[in-house]
């Protein structure tokens, strides 16, 4: 089965009924005895066929809003006041056993982690027609033939034998649509999609967004599509809902919203990605990597990678899960012996374990990682961790190094109120800034970051990327960013490295590698980007119809 | 290889390789004994010569390890030497005689007790774990807490105080000798077997609740429960066959929990075991017997643990059904 | 190594304000805990000045009766001691054995159980079969064993116990040490280029301390437990020091007459582990409920 050639118009069918409606929904979750808002009043109608996307940073209560759909809220949380009205049935008033028989058959939830979500002691098969069965709707072999339909009508490969395999026998792309015809089993009338596709690739994930939109249109199925993607939304939804702290910022159809957003914190999310940095060439090579290979114990991971990183500049290396672009930092900083080529800096080669640098090497080479909560010892006061290079590098110690602190802080844009303060007591964009303070404090020539912004909302991304900038311009300092996110990419990079599965794909100025012609697997990675046209995932699959897709 | 039976070949070899340390341990702490094995036997009086023919006569002036691999071939074949008790009288009585009835008497009182125990434990366990936080929960949560904290012979004392001296239902002292009927021997074991019920009970319990609340929190009975699925198919389809690991552990930690409990209690009531000869053996400092006893309480204590082991990895889908 | 940032008023006022709210919000079986615990060290470290009598001193008649008017107001053992004053003395004795036995074997678990964490390999490997092997025999009867081979006595027990309960103390702060030494900042230290001494004192054990605090309550209780069982068996602590386990053992025929005399020691034990318990039960609880908001 292939998908149907659609134009965007196509797609706003005929909605029909109102099939959920919430009215002044609120919801609590308990913390340390306490308990606090976590949805706040939200009103929401949905008609039978509609798909609405929820839209917003973390916090701000879409899951819980989502499962509240079905009349469900997690252990911890508590309904407190409002109405979730489904085909007319009050969810939060009719008994336990009558939500029962609407959940599974009527309304069908998809999760964000698959792999997490099924049972790892039964067969996908089995978990497939558990539903159907179960509330009596179809024979156990009726079902079992409708689900490798189903199976089929999304793509699985070998869609007759894949549910004999157990889920962690098949691919995390697969194990999200097994899901999501496990949810189509009994025809549901509204499925919940909470983050189906944020633990997968890119390349992956257009798959599997194809897929879903494929069989929710197919059966005319509604659907509240829940995600912190503004471009995955803008292709699944035919109205979009912005939350922000438990209460909806802006509700709109989808193309309106995107075009003329009303609210100044959706103009925000939508802002983020319009940073570009001006490219420049750049001219003495400070790093050098020449046919560098490595292997964690037999399974090679690097082969035969050779890199440029100009002083100054900003080098990105992008690839997907697997592709090697963490392990290429840990043979720079030394966590990782190579096992063939060199590592040059500043033109002299740097030895291969870190055991054999000196002080002078480790203080030039810092590292910022992905996760700040992970990167910062939550028992150290902030004053202590910006102040430990300074001691340790620089030797400045007592009142200078207090004065030094209270600088590096203020470049960063924070201030001497959080010397005393743990990193506990900080928000993620605050603690990440912490990381740069901690890194700028050795007064090094390059930083190396991995990651830096993946795990933090869009707006703080901004943030953070425009002071990494910003800084640059200040220290000269350069910078190897490791990455996954092309967005990301365009923003701050001069030079661009595409890496696939250990090996340099392709390599050059920015502008060269993101303008065509591309090797084939860049042409995948950067055409399976979302952008923020509802007609985007039309277009590239149609696009695909015509040339078979590469890859 | 199938990774199952790989697994289950990785954790054997690893429990023999334990039996061997702990082996030479046992092994080991007799040659550690200060004075040496023929001054405690032959009392400080003895003279070097007497000592050097009584080493030669055991075979004591040997290298250690060939000493090591005979103790382990015997060890193997039952023979555990000779207790010290016999030494300086006339009849020399094998450690293994010693040993063989009331090994008997302890499995029965410990068996005895499981079967009650591990049933009514894990049906505890899952029902505080499905009421939790409920006023079931919170009362058997202080109940146990507090059992646990109890020393065996405050809980022995309290039972006999009550069911032996105020109302007479019970004998206070289990004697019972290889005469004694089967039914008779249940009679008379009740008062300790309750003592390790209750205190391995409240072990066994807390665990269950903690394994079936994590497992409970897991995403996909979250799913189950989003699909639709009555609670007891869930706990019967999902739960449960993701528990068994968790379950067989708990339940292999408080056999073996009833093993050291069972030296206790059998004191108490002067129940005569291999706890209560263990305790015997230990004032007199008869090693060979103390040896023996150790032995075979590690090996149960290892092999209990094995057991659980391997069902762990047996009922685990991820090594039973490999990529 | 150099001192760490000076911490200003403003931290410290917080953190005493913070532990204030937190013991307010401590529920009835957590303040019966404290109370309970605090008499008992208040008669451990003051026993000489609160018992009546000496610890071993013969003061009258084998088993006379206690009373609120009596001379011994529990009465006096079957050689005529003074069973209130022995009880105050045992406080001393047991809970100091257990105590100290605890103390060196957090010492001896901690540290090579964060060196373990630390350096993979043959040492760590090492280790933790050695642990394996000793765990592999129940703690009891393990120290049964020794006992018999080293003899009975004070600093023999001390030195069983506190060996045996540091496997597992061991198993413990490595398991938790490896999970500290997996996060970023203890590569980001090794990267700095910091020696073993400040990732083991400054990055490591800072992060492990609280659960091995909870820990520490529960280990004690154990070894507690353990010394009083020993004690009761005969080969613990040995007369005529007063000790809780072998007083039991010693009074232990007035059972049989529905006297309740053994059981006023054993009630002394019982009391304590369950408070000790308590106290722990409220602290992990504690510091799960803190980690949403941190």
């Amino acid at each position: 089965m292939s998908s149907n050639p659609r134009k965007g118009a196509e797609r706003s069918r005929i909605k029909g009924r109102t099939l959920l409606e919430i009215r002044d929904l609120k919801i609590e979750g308990e913390s340390n005895d306490v308990w606090h808002p976590i949805v706040k009043g939200i009103d929401l109608t949905l008609r039978s066929g509609e798909v609405l996307g929820l839209v917003g940073e973390s916090g701000a209560g879409k899951s819980t809003l989502g499962l509240a759909a079905m009349g469900y809220v997690r252990p911890g949380c508590r309904f407190v006041s409002g109405s979730v009205a489904f085909d007319g049935l009050d969810l939060l008033k009719t008994s336990e056993a009558a939500r029962r028989a609407i959940m599974g058959s009527r309304i069908a939830y998809v999760a964000q982690s698959a792999a997490a979500s099924f049972n790892p002691a039964q067969k996908i098969i089995d978990q497939t027609v558990e539903t159907a069965v179960d509330h009596g709707i179809m024979s156990r072999s009726d079902a079992e033939a409708d689900a490798r339909n189903l199976f089929r009508m999304l793509h699985l490969p070998q869609p007759d034998s894949i549910g004999e395999r157990y889920p962690h026998q098949v691919s995390g792309g697969q194990l999200q649509r097994a899901m999501t015809a496990m949810a189509m089993s009994c025809r549901p009338e509204l499925i919940v999609f909470d983050e189906p596709t944020t633990a997968l690739d890119v390349t992956t994930q257009v798959e599997v967004l194809a897929a879903m939109r494929d069989i929710v249109e197919r059966f005319n199925t509604a659907a509240i599509y829940i995600t912190h993607d503004l471009a995955v939304v803008a292709q699944m939804a035919h109205r979009i809902m912005v939350l922000r702290h438990g209460l909806v910022v802006e509700e709109a159809p989808t193309r309106e919203i995107l075009t003329a957003p009303k609210q100044a914190y959706t103009r925000s999310l939508w802002a983020v990605r319009k940073l570009r940095k001006a490219e420049e060439p750049g001219g003495d090579v400070l790093l050098r990597m020449r046919g560098v290979s490595a292997a964690y114990g037999t399974v090679p991971v690097l082969d035969d990678v050779s890199i440029d990183l100009p002083r100054g500049r900003t080098l990105s290396v992008v690839g997907e899960s697997g592709s090697g672009k963490s392990t290429l930092a840990r043979v720079i900083t030394g966590l990782l012996a190579p096992s063939k080529g060199e590592v040059l800096f500043e033109g002299k080669p740097l030895s291969r374990a870190l055991a054999g640098r000196d002080r002078e090497t480790l203080r030039k080479i810092q590292m910022i990682y992905q996760s700040a909560d992970t990167a910062l010892n939550p028992r150290q006061r902030i004053g202590e961790i910006i102040g430990r290079p300074l001691e340790l590098y620089l030797g400045i110690t007592g009142k200078a190094r207090d004065r030094r602190v209270v600088e590096l802080l203020e470049m960063i844009e924070l201030d001497e109120r959080y010397v005393d303060r743990l990193p506990g007591e900080l928000s993620g964009g605050q603690k990440q800034r912490i990381s740069i303070a901690r890194a700028l404090a050795a007064d090094p020539t390059l930083i190396i970051c991995d990651e830096v912004t993946s795990a933090l909302d869009q707006i703080v991304q901004e943030e953070i990327l425009t002071l990494l900038m910003r800084l640059q311009r200040e220290t000269e300092v350069s910078y190897l960013f490791i990455t996954h996110d092309i967005a990301t990419v365009r923003a701050i990079s001069d030079h661009v490295v595409v890496m696939c599965q250990g090996r340099v794909v392709q390599q050059g100025l920015k502008s060269e590698v993101l303008s065509p012609p591309h090797p084939a697997y860049t042409e995948l990675l950067l055409s399976s980007v979302p952008e923020m046209d509802p007609d985007w995932l039309t277009r590239l699959l149609d696009r695909e119809k015509k040339t078979s897709r590469p890859g | 290889m199938h990774p199952v039976l790989r697994t289950a070949l990785q954790r054997m070899g690893l429990s023999l390789l334990t039996l061997f340390l702990v082996s030479v341990i046992i092994f080991s702490s007799l040659a550690m004994l200060p004075g040496g094995f023929a001054e405690t036997v032959l009392g400080q009086s003895a003279t070097p010569e007497t000592i050097a023919a009584f080493n030669h006569a055991l075979g004591l002036d040997r290298p250690a390890y060939i000493r090591y691999f005979e103790w382990v071939a015997h060890a193997l074949q039952g023979d555990f030497g000779y207790s010290y008790a016999g030494v300086g009288g006339s009849v020399k009585r094998s450690v293994a005689d010693v040993i063989a009835p009331r090994l008997y008497n302890t499995f029965f009182l410990a068996i005895m007790t499981a079967i009650v125990a591990v049933p009514l434990a894990l049906f505890l366990g899952v029902l505080t774990a499905l009421y939790r936080n409920g006023w079931f929960d919170r009362i058997v949560n202080a109940t146990t807490l507090t059992t646990i904290a109890m020393p065996e012979f405050f809980v022995a004392y309290v039972l006999m105080v009550l069911f032996a001296i105020k109302y007479r239902w019970f004998y206070s002292l289990s004697t019972i000798d290889p005469s004694t009927p089967f039914w008779e021997h249940v009679y008379r074991a009740v008062l300790p077997a309750v003592t390790l019920m209750l205190v391995t009970v409240a072990y066994m319990m807390r665990m269950t609740r903690a394994a079936i609340i994590n497992l409970l929190a897991s995403p996909h009975i979250e799913m189950a429960r989003l699909k639709g699925i009555s609670p007891a198919m869930i706990i019967l389809r999902h739960a449960l066959p993701n528990a068994w690991g968790p379950i067989v552990t708990v339940i292999a930690f408080s056999l073996a929990y009833l093993v050291v409990g069972v030296v206790v209690v059998e004191v108490v009531f002067v129940y005569p075991g291999i706890g209560q000869l263990m305790v015997d053996a230990v004032s007199s400092r008869d090693v060979p017997v103390v040896q023996g006893c150790t032995l075979i309480f590690a090996v149960t204590y290892i092999v209990l643990n094995l057991i659980a082991d391997v069902i762990g990895v047996v009922t685990n889908p991820r090594l039973l059904h490999p990529k | 190594m150099t001192a760490g940032h000076p911490k200003s008023p403003r931290a410290r006022r917080g953190r005493f304000a913070a532990v204030r709210r937190e013991l307010s919000k401590a529920p009835l079986s957590a303040w019966f805990a404290m109370i309970v615990i605090a008499i008992y060290a208040f008669c451990a470290i003051f026993a000489p000045l609160i018992a009546p009598h000496g610890e071993a001193e013969i003061v009258g008649k084998g088993y006379m009766p206690g009373g609120w008017h009596a001379d011994f107001l529990l009465g006096t053992d079957q050689i005529g001691r003074d069973i209130f004053s022995r009880l105050i003395y045992g406080a001393r004795n047991t809970i100091g054995v257990a105590l100290v036995a605890t103390i060196i074997s957090f010492f001896i678990g901690i540290a090579v159980g964060v060196l373990a964490a630390l350096n993979r390999g043959w040492f760590d490997q090492v280790m933790s079969r050695i642990a394996d092997a000793l765990l592999a025999m129940p703690a009891l009867i393990f120290a049964l064993m020794l006992l018999a081979i080293f003899g009975k006595g004070m600093l023999n027990l001390i030195v069983i116990l506190a060996l045996l309960d540091a496997t597992r103390v061991f198993r413990l702060s490595r398991a938790a040490a490896m999970n500290v030494v997996v996060m970023d900042f203890v590569e980001a230290a090794r990267l700095r280029g910091e020696g073993t001494g400040w990732i083991v004192f400054k990055e490591i054990i800072p992060n492990i301390l609280a659960p091995l605090v909870t820990e520490f309550g529960l280990r004690f209780c154990f070894v507690f437990l353990t010394i009083s069982a020993l004690s009761f068996l005969g080969v613990g602590i040995q007369p005529p020091t007063a000790d809780w386990g072998s007083m039991v053992a010693e009074n232990k025929s007035l059972i049989t007459y529905g006297n309740l005399t053994p059981l006023y020691a054993a009630g002394a034990i019982v009391l304590l582990t369950v408070a000790v318990n308590f106290l722990v039960d409220w602290l992990l609880y504690r510091t799960s409920g803190l980690r949403d908001e941190q």
